[in-house]
This record gives structure tokens, sequence and C-alpha cells, in this order.
């Protein structure tokens, strides 16, 4: 198959090419990826040998680290509590953004605009906003309703809702993707359904949202991993009155990812953190499976339907 | 005639409802949504006394420039801006050369193993970075790559992220074969091919990538706060933490360091929105 020059060079070619990305999957993806499971397997602190432990790390973390229990806790809550509100307000807001109005393009550009603030900026606006005192929130709150506002960053109760304000602002990404699904849904499909005499709310739950199911399961699938890695916003909102390796009051802003930064280049435990590093990475993976396979249920795929 | 003529009332009053209504919404949720950049941009330009006061200052007046000027010699900004230009360029840079290098491998050469590989491609996008992140450490230390730029632009120039490269290749295989097969026939290498025809014809798709790129490098966190600790080394993102963790903050100084660092951002946004979408988009269309 390969035998004649012209395909031989081609080969050689294709090869060449591909040959910067090649390298990089085996220095940079899959070398780390089995290192890092090598490295969770044993004690290493990046300065003298690793010290082989077997599963003692995991062990370590499943049956003695209440901290690790309290980040898997912390970061549980704010998946449930971000990703909901992605889903179906992102939705609702796709669907308002998709009527046709005048101007309507100007007020999509104004709610997807705060999704590409860097988040270093956003978040240090977010605590000035949030401020207990001075923040403008706390001021509306009480200047116009008369309700004392509660300490958002500096309260272990609300310093998980604030981070979820953050997240709301940026809902305009998710959004975007919504859009392109609504508009790739034939219009004659509503005018048909408004001569059978469908109202609004028929027609959305009769052709919008089954149209858009697959994009719906995009937005859950990467929301749930994206918010079960986040990191950023967390240890900015958390180490702002508090320092470098502190999460937040009374580490109510200790997640996932915040505890494997902590142990691995706080406290250099680097194989702890590694095995803590691994155990979400084999909850993500079952975590999407379980979406995958739930999705046969209520994901409705439109070539699928013309096979049948 | 009088049932005809209400029904026509009534459709035409119906329609001017949910027009309003549509239009409360927007109104309302677009003014919730584009208070705090407003409230950013006023905030950088006020005196102290006009922070945090009630009724809030939305307009400052006078508008104190001299924020700007204080925050940027404050904390070294001039050297962060230099920094963080310097890291997005290059990383961009092997991004887009690197990707569409093994893009333009996967969407046209055929070689043996090549469908294998591209399935390997497709699994890397879901391998979350948490995974890597502690070995990848590592490595760059072992290298003593560590408080300098390296780990922040070399990997960038193997392949450039997955995804970029699943995007480009979908590109490239809409690019007319008949193309290609005639620059073949007219003797022109692959190389040749790759320069004067693939590129040059690609630049939407190209400038997507670059777009993207350039978002995450200039926003990035982790990997400096990672990588760099001498603070001349830092990044505008390190440099704000830094403002966020003093423990005697001028707000007004953060805002405007905040909003400099957000504005080449936005300016990106607004000259390039085409663009932008279709990445957005393209993220979320299945393969």
């Amino acid at each position: 198959m390969w035998a004649s020059p012209i395909r031989r060079r081609e080969a050689r070619d294709g090869i060449i090419f591909i040959l910067p990305w090649f390298l990089g999957l085996l220095i940079f993806i899959l070398g780390p990826f089995i290192a890092g499971f090598y490295y969770s397997l044993t004690e290493y602190d990046s300065l003298l040998p690793a010290q082989w432990l077997g599963a003692e790390n995991y062990r370590r973390i499943l049956f003695g680290d209440d901290k690790f229990w309290l980040a898997v806790f912390n970061t549980v809550w704010y998946v449930s509590a971000a990703v909901i509100p992605q889903v179906i307000l992102g939705l609702l807001l796709a669907v308002l953004l998709n009527q046709k109005a005048r101007g309507i393009t100007v007020f999509r550009t104004v709610f997807f605009m705060p999704s590409i603030v860097p988040i270093v900026a956003s978040v240090s606006l977010f605590i000035f906003i949030l401020h207990d005192r001075f923040g403008l929130l706390n001021e509306t709150l009480y200047g116009v309703f008369g309700i004392v506002g509660p300490n958002w960053l500096t309260s272990p109760d609300w310093s998980k809702p604030s981070l979820v304000l953050w997240s709301l602002w940026g809902i305009g990404g998710g959004m975007i993707i919504y859009l392109a699904g609504l508009q790739g849904i034939p219009q004659t499909l509503y005018e048909a359904a408004a001569i059978d005499g469908a109202g609004a709310i028929r027609c959305f739950w009769k052709i919008t949202i089954p149209l858009i199911s697959p994009t719906i399961l995009f937005v859950v699938i990467m929301g749930i991993i994206g918010s079960f890695q986040i990191f950023t916003p967390v240890f900015l909102l958390g180490s702002a009155n508090y320092g470098l390796a502190a999460a937040g009051p009374m580490d109510s802003l200790l997640f996932w990812v915040v505890y494997i930064y902590n142990q691995g280049f706080f406290y250099f435990r680097m194989g702890y953190a590694s095995a803590i590093a691994w155990l979400l990475f084999i909850l993500l993976v079952i975590l999407t499976l379980v979406q995958f396979r739930l999705a046969g249920r209520w994901v409705y795929y439109e070539d699928e339907a013309a096979i049948r | 005639m009088l049932n005809i003529a209400l029904g026509r009332f009534e459709g035409k009053s119906r329609k001017v409802a949910h027009a309003s209504f549509v239009y409360f919404l927007l109104f309302g949720l677009g003014f919730l949504f584009a208070m705090p950049l407003v409230w950013l941009v006023s905030t950088s330009l006020k005196s102290n006394e006009q922070v945090g006061t009630w009724p809030p200052v939305w307009i400052p007046y006078p508008f104190v420039w001299q924020n700007y000027f204080v925050a940027w010699t404050s904390g070294r900004f001039g050297l962060y801006f230099f920094n963080t230009t310097l890291i997005t360029v290059l990383a961009t840079f092997g991004q887009v050369l690197t990707a569409s290098m093994a893009a333009f491998g996967f969407a046209r050469l055929r070689f043996p193993g090549r469908d294998v590989l591209f399935a390997v491609l497709l699994a890397t996008m879901m391998l979350p970075f948490v995974v890597t992140m502690i070995p990848t450490f590592i490595l760059f230390k072992n290298l003593g790559w560590l408080d300098s730029f390296k780990p922040l632009i070399v990997p960038y120039y193997f392949g450039g992220g997955a995804f970029f490269i699943f995007l480009l290749r979908q590109f490239f295989k809409t690019l007319p074969t008949e193309l290609f097969e005639q620059a073949t026939i007219d003797g022109a290498s692959n190389y040749r091919i790759y320069f004067q025809i693939l590129l040059p014809l690609s630049k939407p798709a190209l400038s997507t990538v670059a777009i993207f790129g350039f978002l995450h490098h200039w926003n990035d966190f982790l990997a400096p706060l990672i990588y760099l600790n001498s603070p001349e080394k830092f990044t505008l993102a390190l440099g704000l933490q830094q403002f966020i963790q003093r423990t005697e903050v001028r707000y007004q100084e953060m805002m405007a360091m905040a909003l400099l660092m957000t504005i080449p951002v936005l300016m990106v946004f607004f000259f390039f929105q085409q663009y932008f979408i279709r990445g957005v988009v393209m993220s979320g269309i299945k393969g």
C-alpha cells in the first residue's frame, strides 16, 4: 500500500508534519500522565528520590483525611450550585436573545462580554463589589431595600454563594453555544406548530428542547468537568484575606484543585497531591461515561431519527 | 366584520405585549450584566473620597487619571505588561504554527497509523489538566526551567493543543481537494503546498486559533503562579493578584489595573468578533 514512491513521500511528509504534536504527546501528555500515576504511589517531595508507598496515599486520602472530604464537599456544592443555573439560565437567556428585536446584537454583546474578561480582573472587580461595607451590592441592599447584606467574602456561609454570583456573570459563554444551536433549528417547524395552534411554551418543550438536546448535553458535560476543576477564582477569593495556601474563611473555599495545589506546591507533597489529582480524574471519567449513558434517554439526534 | 377587526386588534396588541415583555427583560438583565463593567471603569477614575460612598457615584468628578499612573508605577506594571505580551506572542505563534502543521498532516496526507493517532488526539482533548500538572512541573524542575518563561512558551511549540488541531483539521477538510491535487501535479512539494496554498487560504480559521491562544495566554494565572517566582518575571495576572493580597487595598487603583488588563482583550473582541463567535460555536459542534 505504501510501496509507490509518491505514496512513500506523502507518508514521510505526513509524519514530519505531525511530528511536533507527536513529540508533545509523548513529552507533555502521556509521559506526565503515567509519571503522575507512579508518583501517586510514592512519597515524593521533588528533592529526595521518591519512596514507594503502594496504595498508601489513596488509603490515607480516602479514610484518614478530613480536609480531602471537606474539599470534595465544597467542590460538589459549587458544581451543583453553578452548573444548574449555567445550563438552565444560559438556555433561557439564549432563547431571549434569539428573538427578533431591534438592537438584539448589541444585547448579545452585552451578555457575552463578561465571559471574556480575564478571570483575575473579574475576580478583583467582584472582590470590590462584594466588599461587606464599601461594596456596591451591600450598599444597594441597604440603601434601597434596608437589608443589611452578609459578609460575602469573610463568612464561611457566603463565600461559596459569592463564587456562584461571580460564575453567573460569565454565563454568556454557554449562552453563545446555545444560541448557535437555536439558530440551527428550522423556522418552518415553529410556523407549522403555530398553524396547528401550539403556544410558545408548548413549542419550547416539544421543538426547542428536543432539537438542541445535543447542545444541552455538551454544556452539561463541559460545565461539570470545568466546575470540578475550577481553580483560579476560588484561589483568588480564598487567598484574598487569608494569604497563600489559605482557602477562605474556615476552609470554606478549599476546593479539590486548590487542595492539590496546596499539597503539591505549598507543602511539596507531590505524591500525595498526584493521588488526589488521580482521584479527580477517575471521578471525571466515571461522570462523563454516566452522562453519555444517560444521554441515550433524552438526547435526540436528527440524523439518528432519519435512519429510523 | 366586528369579529375580524377585533381579532386583528388582538393579534396586534399581543405582538406589542410580546415585544415590550422582551425589551423589559433585555433591558433589565442587560443592566445587571453591564453594571459591573461600568462600575469597573467608573471606580478606576475616582478619588479616594468617592470610592464606596452612598449613593454611589457613577460619573466621577473630577476624573482622577492619576490612579492609573500610581498603580502602574507602584506594581511595575510596565514590566508585567511587557512580560505578558512576550509570552503571549511567542506561545501563540508556536500554537498556530504547529497546530496547523499537525492539522495539515491529519487532514491531507496519508501515512500509516493516521487514524489511530487521530483517535488518540481526540481522547487527549478529554484529559483534565490536573492529572498532568504535577508531573509536568517536576519535568520542568528537572530541566532547570523553573522561574523562566520557558515552561509557559516551549510546550506550545509541540502541537499547540488537541482542540485547535481538531478545529483546523475540520476547516482544512472543507477546502477543495482539486486545489491540492493540481499543485501536486504541478510538482509542488507538500511543504510548498502548506506555506503557499493552505496557510493563505485558512486565514479565518488560523485567526480563530490565534485569538483563542491570545486569550488563554493573556489571562492564564495557574501556570505563571506555579512557574514564576521572581517579581521581575511576573505577568499581569500575577501583578494584579498582588493587589488583591495587599492588606491596605486602594480599590480605585486595583480597578485601574484590572481595566488595563481587560482592554486588550475587549479590543481583540471588537475587532475580530466574527472569529470569536465562530470559535466558541465550533467548540460546541460535534465533530
